[in-house]
C-alpha cells in the first residue's frame, strides 16, 4: 500500500515537471469543421517548436464568445465577422483552410455522383416545395437516373452548424425562394417533416437508415464514409466533381480583394472548374493582445504562419485544401499590417 | 432536536475500581460547532440552487421581456425571424420524462423485489453491480449506441410492429402514427429509461435491504408469501426512500442532455406521434447554445430556467399526491 | 389456523405471477446492459492494447491512446468527489438529524430536488460565468467544480434517505449512554449507513464521470498532456465526442474503446468500495 501510493507521488511530480517543462501553450476554440486539420497542424508543429496549440472543437458560436472574452488565444469561425464588429472587439480576422459542403442522398440504386442538382432546385428540395423523387423538375436533370415514386427525407443539422450557414447562404445566393422562405444561418427553419442530426456523423447516420433521404455533410465525412453525393452545377452552370481540384479553383476565384478583412462567404464562386458549396473557416485573434495574453498571442501568429506555409500537405491528406499562394500572401500582408 | 438543548452531563464521580473519564463542558460546544457545519452545508446547496437559477433567469430575461407570458404557450422557433415559444421543449421534456418513468419505475421495483426475495445470496452483489453499471456507461456513449445501434433497430422491427398493431386502436393508435425513422420521442424516452433503471433500482434495492430483519421475518412467521412482504411490510416501510429514488431517477430525466440529444430528432414540429421527433429543454440547449447569440441565446437559457419552473411544478404536484396517500392511510409523511 | 384452500391457493399464484415478473423486469435490465457493453466492447476492440493507457490522444492520421484524457478525469472526478462529497453528506446529515421533519428541512429538500434536474449544461454555464470568465482562462479547476455540483444533490438525497433509515433505538441507545450528540452521529450513524451514503457516492461518480456538457465549458480539453489544474485539461467525455464527430474510423474506434475503458474504470471502482464495505461493517 505504502510503496503504490509512493509510486503514485514520484509519478504526480514527473507529471506536474514534465507540464511545466516546455514552450508556449496556446489555447483556441471554434468551429467542429477544421478540428481534424487544426490538431494534425498543431501534433507537428509541435513536435518541431515543443509549443503546444490546443485547439477544442465546442462551436464557432463559442469560439468567437470565447476570443471575445479573452479567455482563449484565438477563435475559429465558419462565418466570418464584419469588419464594424472586429473592430469594435479589437479583433483581426483571416482564412485559414478551405473545405466542402455536398449533398448526400439514400436511394436504391443510386451510384455516387449520378444525382444532378441545379442550386435552385436543390433549394426547392431541401424547403420541402418539392416532395417526391419523381418530381418532373428532378427527372429533367437526371435523365439516365431511375429516380422512384418516393416521399423525399430531409435530413438537416440539429446542431448551430456553420456547414449549415454556408450551405444555406448558398442557397439563398441561388434561391429567392430560399432566400425569402428559411434563410440563412447557423440554425434554419426545416420542412416540418424533416430530421435532425447532431453533427455530421448524425446526420450522414440519419441519411444511411432513411431511405429515400437527403441530407448535407462535409467533403472529409464523404470520403471516408464513401457515401452517395449528388454533384450541384456551379455559378457557370457546369457540374464538376467535388475534389481539392475544385475547391482550390473556387477559392481561387472569389473576390477576395474586395473584402476587407477577408469578410467573404465563398459560396457560388464564379470559374467553370469551381465547385459551388465551398466554404472557409476563419481564425480571429486580437490586434493588440493585452500583456499577460501577448506572448500566447504571438506564439498563435507564428502558429498560424506556419500552418499556411508549410501545412499545405496535412490538408491535402485530410480532404482539405489549403489556401491558394495567392490568397497565402494576401493573409500574411495582412497580419503584419494588423497584428502587432 | 436542537443541539444546543440537549443537557451537558456534569462530569460523574468516578468509581474506585473503573475511573470514568471526566466529560469535558467542551462536547456541547462540539456539538454546536458540528451542527453549524451540517446547517451551513444545508443552506449551501439551498443556496447552490437559488444561484443557478437566478443566473439563469438573468440570462433569460432579456427573452421575457421580449415575449412576455405568450413564452410559454408559443410553439415558434424560428432563429432566422427572432421568434421563439417554450411549448415544444418543455412538452419533449415532459414526454421523454414521463415515458422514461413509465418504464422505468416498474423495472426498477421489479429489479429489487429480485434481488431482496427472489435472488439466492451468492448472485445478489453481482447482479446489483451489474445493474449500477448502466449508470457507469456515460451519457454520450447512451447517445451514441442510441443512434447507431439502438434506432437502426427501433426503425427497422419495433417501430413498424406497433404502426401496424397499435396504430389502428382508438385511444393508444394516434400515438404510433407515422414514418418509422427510428429516432423520436419514444426511442429518446425507452434511453432514458435505459438510463435512469440504475438510480432508481440501487437506491430501492439498498433500502429493501436496510429493513430489520425482525420485520421481514415476524411476517413470514404469520404465514405471508414473499410477494406479500414485500406489499405489505418492505414497501410501506421503506416508503419515503422508495419515493426519494424515483425522484433521484426523476430529475436525471429531466435533466438528461447528452443522450436524449442524439436520438431525439431535435424538430421544433408539434405532434401527437410518439413515433415522431421532437426536442426537449436539455437537447435544445445542447444543440444551439454553442452558435447562438442574442436573443436566440437568450430564449434558450430562457427555455433552461423554466426547466427548472416545470420541476419545480412536477415535484410540487407529486408531493401533494403523496401528503394526501399518507394522510388517508393515518400517518405522517 | 384455517385458511379457505382458494384464498391460500390465489395468494400463492399471485406471489408466483410477482416474483415471475420481477426475475423479468432483471433481465430485461440486464439484457440492455450486456447490448450496451458488448457494443462498446466490439466497436472499441480495435483500439484496446498498452498503448491506449501509455500515449496521448492523436490527431487524425496518426495512431496514439488517452492517457492525458484518463488521467484529466480522473483528476476533475477526483475534484469533483473531494469538493463535492463533505457538503453533500454534511447536508444530508443535517436533513437527516438536524431538521427532520421541519419546514427547513423540508424546503431544502424540495430544493434539493429541483437542483438534481438541472441540465448538466447548465450547470457547465453556470460555472463558466462564475469561475471561468472571472479568472479568464478555461481550467481544470472550473471542471471540477461543475462535477461537484453535479455531485452534490445525489449524495445529499442518498445520505438523507440512508441515514433516516437507521433506527432510532441506535440513536437513543448512544445518546442514554452519554455519547455527545455529534459523536453519536460521527461515530455510531455514519457507520450504520456507510452502505447508502457509499451507494449514493458511487452513484454519483458514475454519473459525472461521464458528463460531457459541463466540462465543454469549464475544462475545455486539452489535445496535450497536463497536470495544471489552471489549464484546461484533456478528458475522456469530451475526447469521446469530438472522436465520435471526427470523419475518420479510427477515431470512432478510439471513441468507443475510451467508452468501454470509463464504464470498466467505474465498475472497478464499485466493485472495490463494496468489497472493503463488506470487510469494514460486517452484515
Amino acid at each position: 500500500m505504502k510503496r503504490i501510493f509512493e509510486t503514485t507521488l514520484a509519478l504526480a511530480a514527473m507529471a506536474l515537471a514534465a507540464s511545466t517543462a516546455h514552450a508556449a501553450d496556446i489555447t483556441g476554440a471554434g468551429s467542429s469543421f477544421v478540428e481534424p486539420i487544426m490538431s494534425r497542424w498543431s501534433a507537428d508543429y509541435n513536435k518541431i517548436t515543443g509549443d503546444r496549440v490546443n485547439y477544442q472543437p465546442n462551436g464557432s458560436g463559442a469560439g468567437i464568445a470565447a476570443i471575445k472574452a479573452g479567455t482563449v488565444d484565438f477563435g475559429a469561425s465558419d462565418q466570418p465577422l464584419g469588419s464594424a464588429e472586429l473592430a469594435a472587439a479589437g479583433l483581426a480576422q483571416f482564412p485559414v483552410v478551405i473545405g466542402g459542403i455536398l449533398p448526400v442522398v439514400n436511394i436504391a440504386g443510386v451510384a455516387p455522383g449520378a444525382l444532378h442538382f441545379s442550386g435552385a432546385l436543390l433549394a426547392d428540395v431541401l424547403m420541402g416545395r418539392i416532395t417526391k423523387w419523381n418530381d418532373p423538375a428532378i427527372v429533367k436533370l437526371n435523365r439516365g437516373v431511375k429516380l422512384p415514386d418516393a416521399a423525399i427525407t430531409v435530413v438537416h443539422r440539429a446542431d448551430g452548424s456553420g456547414t449549415t450557414f454556408n450551405l444555406t447562404h448558398y442557397l439563398a445566393q441561388v434561391s429567392p425562394a430560399w432566400k425569402a422562405g428559411p434563410g440563412e444561418g447557423k440554425t434554419v427553419n426545416w420542412p416540418a417533416a424533416s430530421i435532425g442530426g447532431k453533427q455530421n456523423a448524425g446526420v450522414a447516420q440519419a441519411v444511411k437508415q432513411t431511405a429515400n433521404s437527403i441530407g448535407y455533410v462535409e467533403y472529409a465525412y464523404v470520403v471516408e464514409n464513401k457515401m452517395t453525393y449528388a454533384l450541384v452545377s456551379n455559378a457557370d452552370g457546369r457540374f464538376v466533381m467535388p475534389n481539392a481540384a475544385s475547391f482550390g479553383a473556387a477559392a481561387a476565384r472569389a473576390p477576395w480583394d474586395r473584402a476587407s478583412d477577408f469578410n467573404l462567404v465563398m459560396t457560388n464562386a464564379p470559374g467553370p472548374k469551381a465547385w459551388p458549396i465551398t466554404a472557409t473557416t476563419f481564425v480571429l485573434v486580437y490586434k493588440h493582445p493585452q500583456a499577460e495574453k501577448a506572448a500566447s498571442s504571438a506564439a498563435a501568429m507564428k502558429f498560424f504562419r506556419w500552418a499556411l506555409a508549410k501545412g499545405t500537405a496535412q490538408a491535402a491528406a485530410l480532404n482539405y485544401v489549403a489556401l491558394p499562394p495567392a490568397l497565402v500572401g494576401r493573409v500574411n500582408s495582412y497580419v503584419t499590417a494588423n497584428i502587432k | 432536536m436542537d443541539a444546543t438543548a440537549l443537557p451537558v452531563p456534569r462530569p460523574v464521580a468516578a468509581h474506585a475500581e473503573s475511573p470514568l473519564p471526566a466529560r469535558r463542558l467542551s462536547d456541547g460546544g462540539g456539538d454546536r460547532v458540528f451542527a453549524g457545519i451540517t446547517r451551513t452545508a444545508a443552506w449551501g446547496v439551498f443556496l447552490l440552487l437559488i444561484g443557478i437559477a437566478g443566473s439563469m433567469f438573468w440570462g433569460g430575461r432579456q427573452a421575457f421581456q421580449t415575449f412576455g407570458l405568450h413564452f410559454l404557450i408559443s410553439d415558434a422557433w424560428d432563429v432566422g425571424r427572432d421568434q421563439y415559444g417554450a411549448l415544444i421543449p418543455i412538452f419533449g421534456t415532459l414526454a421523454s420524462s414521463a415515458i422514461a418513468m413509465l418504464i422505468a419505475v416498474p423495472t426498477s421495483f421489479g429489479i429489487a423485489v429480485f434481488l431482496a426475495e427472489v435472488a439466492p445470496r451468492w448472485v445478489r452483489s453481482p447482479i446489483a453491480i451489474a445493474v449500477e453499471l448502466l449508470a457507469a456507461v456515460p451519457s454520450i456513449v447512451y447517445g451514441m449506441w442510441g443512434l447507431f445501434f439502438f434506432a437502426p433497430v427501433m426503425s427497422a422491427r419495433v417501430e413498424p410492429w406497433l404502426i401496424a398493431h397499435v396504430g389502428p386502436l382508438p385511444i393508444l393508435g394516434p400515438l404510433f402514427q407515422g414514418a418509422p425513422i427510428g429516432i423520436g420521442m419514444l426511442t429518446a424516452g425507452i434511453i432514458l429509461a435505459i438510463m435512469i433503471i440504475p438510480f432508481i433500482s440501487s437506491v430501492m434495492r439498498d433500502v429493501f435491504q436496510a429493513i430489520p430483519p425482525a420485520l421481514r421475518e415476524s411476517a413470514f412467521a404469520l404465514g405471508a408469501t414473499p410477494w406479500e412482504v414485500v406489499r405489505r411490510v418492505t414497501l410501506p416501510h421503506t416508503r419515503s426512500a422508495v419515493v426519494g429514488a424515483v425522484f433521484l431517477g426523476l430529475g436525471r430525466a429531466l435533466g438528461e442532455t447528452m443522450a436524449v440529444t442524439f436520438v431525439i430528432g431535435n424538430s421544433f414540429n408539434f405532434s401527437k406521434s410518439l413515433l415522431a421527433p421532437g426536442n426537449s429543454i436539455a437537447s435544445a440547449i445542447a444543440n444551439e447554445f454553442a452558435e447562438a447569440e442574442g436573443l436566440h441565446r437568450s430564449a434558450l437559457i430562457a427555455i433552461g430556467f423554466l426547466l427548472f419552473v416545470v420541476t419545480f411544478i412536477v415535484l410540487a404536484i407529486a408531493k401533494l399526491m403523496l401528503a394526501r396517500l399518507s394522510r388517508t392511510e393515518g400517518r405522517a409523511a | 389456523m384455517i385458511i379457505a384452500p382458494g384464498l391460500l391457493a390465489r395468494r400463492k399464484t399471485v406471489n408466483v405471477i410477482a416474483l415471475i415478473a420481477a426475475t423479468a423486469t432483471t433481465v430485461f435490465g440486464l439484457f440492455w446492459l450486456a447490448w450496451i457493453l458488448w457494443t462498446t466492447f466490439s466497436q472499441g476492440a480495435a483500439a484496446l492494447s498498452p498503448r491506449l493507457f501509455t500515449e496521448m490522444t492523436p490527431p487524425p492520421g496518426s495512431e496514439g491512446g488517452l492517457l492525458n484524457a484518463l488521467f484529466g478525469s480522473f483528476v476533475m472526478v477526483a475534484l469533483g468527489v473531494v469538493i463535492g462529497t463533505p457538503i453533500g453528506v454534511l447536508a444530508g446529515t443535517y436533513l437527516a438529524e438536524y431538521g427532520r421533519a421541519s419546514k427547513l428541512a423540508n424546503t431544502i429538500r424540495f430544493v434539493n430536488d429541483i437542483l438534481l434536474s438541472a441540465p448538466s449544461i447548465l450547470i457547465g454555464l453556470f460555472v463558466y460565468e462564475l469561475v471561468v470568465a472571472q479568472q479568464g482562462h478555461y481550467s481544470a479547476l472550473a471542471g471540477g467544480i461543475a462535477l461537484a455540483i453535479i455531485l452534490i444533490p445525489v449524495v445529499v438525497r442518498t445520505s438523507d434517505e440512508a441515514l433516516r433509515l437507521v433506527p432510532n433505538q441506535m440513536r437513543e441507545a448512544a445518546l442514554a449512554l452519554g455519547v455527545p450528540q455529534w459523536k453519536v452521529t460521527t461515530r455510531i450513524i455514519y457507520r450504520a449507513g456507510v452502505t447508502g451514503i457509499m451507494t449514493g457516492i458511487l452513484l454519483a461518480v458514475a454519473r459525472i464521470s461521464g458528463e460531457t456538457a459541463p466540462l465543454l465549458f469549464t475544462a475545455l480539453g486539452n489535445q496535450y498532456w497536463s497536470a495544471d489544474l489552471n489549464a484546461p485539461m484533456a478528458n475522456i467525455p469530451t475526447a469521446i465526442y469530438n472522436y465520435a464527430n471526427a470523419p475518420q474510423d479510427e477515431a470512432h474506434v478510439l471513441a468507443w474503446a475510451g467508452a468501454f475503458v470509463i464504464t470498466a474504470f467505474v465498475l472497478l471502482l464499485n466493485i472495490v468500495v463494496r468489497f472493503f464495505l463488506r470487510t469494514r461493517t460486517p452484515r
